[in-house]
């Protein structure tokens, strides 16, 4: 009886899951675009209910409440469809999507799809080999394995992200990095841009003016073709190409400019806002935060 | 040659819906073969004859403005875009036949242009909803463009062009449906090319041969 109750309540707190995760989805990560394969949508919802299922059962473990047995029922379940998910179906899909997108590959989608998913799992089965799984006490196909060798991927990204966190918080918070940007600079770059792109504009007019003489005069191939038309092109020199080509490299070369000013134009204008927001209360309080873990950090490491 | 007169239209639209494609095809009447993110703005130039045919006939410049991005940047990517919202003559919005969110990030592209060119005097109306009587009294002329039309299947066609007719409807624009890895659609004669030839000589009348008294863009 009690059995049962746990159960609906672990079904209960799933659904709840799932349609948050399916939520998330759909408000925050595809808000730009629309889903054409469900399937994702729901993949990444099971999955995320199952994770934060995992969770919860452990907190419920450590809090005592509902029944053990089915709290060790539910945990074995969950073990089994997440692990289930995370080694068969997300990599499959994963290959069957990427494969359905390449031209090439596209008339056999499953034959690939089954053919990355089997080199995955070589590449899956080859990272236990440095760690000590292995052992008598259960044989070589048992869950130990799938387990261990998750794990082992499990924690080194927490551990990745850990050190990225740790090294770009106090950079993005902390005042002591900030340039002091003034409007001043930001017009100015913003003149050089306009004026790079006023450049770009009036040599692409005398191309587009150069290629419609040349349309108009009825000489539409002006690149040498085969080897009589190289012959040719040796002693009837057509002057308006090679003035062409080289106003092209020029507009490309600009292009290039006018791109890193852009960049530099919204880093500037990204600083200047990081600049008014650390003289707000969250900005400051942040700032402290940066600066008393830094201190502590750097003394953690040398005590 | 080099003294004609110019025009500037912007091309706005979301991320990936083909707005690079379309101003290569639009000034270089070729396919763009190898397409890439656009950072920043990138410029075409094409050549329109204004009143093609009557003796009025005169040549000017149309300058593409293809602004990259998305309309959910960072408000530093905003401010840098809004760089380029100076003085324009026309606007160009384009969206994907096949991803209905595209369409609906209209509205907030067109608002994010048009605030930024209120004239200093005027009243600034914005807070950020769209507001269908900003585009009823709005001087610049919008053309809509619907890219992706080979990828929608048959059977949605029609369902697809009459979401699109009503929003080009609230644009108060005209609006065009094609694909742009097929230079047929823009074709000499064709609707579609007679509609954008339309839009263009809009432009350039609202520009040069204004009649009221509104001194903003003549120059």
């Amino acid at each position: 009886m009690s059995f049962l109750i746990d159960s609906s309540i672990m079904v209960t707190s799933q659904v709840l899951f799932f349609g948050f995760g399916w939520l998330f989805f759909m408000r925050k990560l595809f808000k730009d675009y629309e889903v054409r394969q469900y399937v994702v949508q729901v993949i990444f919802s099971v999955t995320f209910a199952f994770s934060c299922t995992m969770f919860e059962l452990i907190i419920f473990e450590i809090l005592g409440v509902l029944n053990s047995s089915s709290r060790y029922f539910h945990w074995k379940l969950n073990l089994c469809v997440i692990l289930l998910i995370l080694v068969f179906m997300v990599p499959f899909y994963i290959g069957y999507f990427v494969v359905s997108n390449i031209r090439l590959l596209h008339r056999q989608k499953l034959l690939f799809a089954c053919v990355l998913w089997l080199t995955f799992m070589y590449f899956f089965w080859k990272l236990g080999d440095p760690f000590p799984i292995l052992s008598p006490k259960h044989g070589i196909l048992s869950i130990e394995q799938l387990i261990s060798r998750v794990g082992v991927i499990g924690v080194t990204l927490m551990a990745l992200l850990s050190g990225f966190g740790a090294v770009n918080c106090p950079y993005t918070y902390m005042s002591y990095f900030l340039r002091n940007v003034t409007d001043a600079d930001i017009l100015a770059l913003e003149r050089r841009l306009l004026q790079t792109m006023d450049m770009i504009v009036s040599k692409k007019k005398r191309i587009a003016v150069a290629h419609r003489t040349m349309f108009q005069r009825g000489e539409v191939h002006n690149k040498p073709t085969g080897f009589w038309g190289m012959i040719k092109s040796v002693t009837t020199s057509v002057s308006g190409s090679e003035n062409l080509s080289l106003i092209q490299q020029e507009v490309d070369a600009l292009e290039e400019l006018s791109r890193q000013l852009f960049l530099e134009t919204a880093d500037l204008h990204a600083t200047k806002e990081r600049i008014e927001y650390s003289k707000t209360f969250q900005g400051k309080y942040f700032n402290f935060l940066g600066y008393f873990f830094s201190i502590y950090c750097v003394w953690k490491i040398f005590m | 040659m080099a003294a004609l007169d110019r025009v500037k239209v912007l091309v706005l639209g979301d991320s990936g819906v083909g707005k690079s494609s379309l101003v290569h095809l639009l000034c270089q009447n070729q396919v763009l073969g190898n397409p890439s993110w656009t950072v920043g703005c990138s410029v075409d130039i094409r050549i329109h004859d204004y009143k093609e045919g009557t003796p009025e006939e005169k040549t000017y410049y149309i300058e593409l403005w293809d602004v990259g991005g998305s309309v959910d940047s960072a408000s530093s990517v905003k401010s840098t875009r809004a760089v380029f919202y100076n003085l324009l003559n026309g606007i160009i919005l384009v969206h994907d036949l096949t991803n209905k969110k595209s369409s609906q990030n209209l509205y907030r592209w067109s608002l994010e242009a048009l605030n930024r060119d209120v004239a200093p005097t005027g009243v600034l109306v914005t807070n950020g909803d769209y507001d269908r009587e900003q585009f009823a009294d709005n001087q610049i002329p919008l053309l809509v463009i619907g890219t992706k039309l080979d990828q929608i299947p048959e059977a949605k066609r029609n369902e697809v062009l009459t979401r699109t007719a009503f929003l080009a409807e609230d644009f108060n624009a005209e609006e065009i449906n094609l694909d742009c890895t097929n230079p047929r659609y823009l074709a000499a004669g064709s609707s579609n090319a007679v509609k954008l030839s339309r839009f263009f000589d809009k432009v350039i009348e609202k520009k040069y041969f204004l009649r009221d008294g509104n001194q903003v863009c003549d120059f």
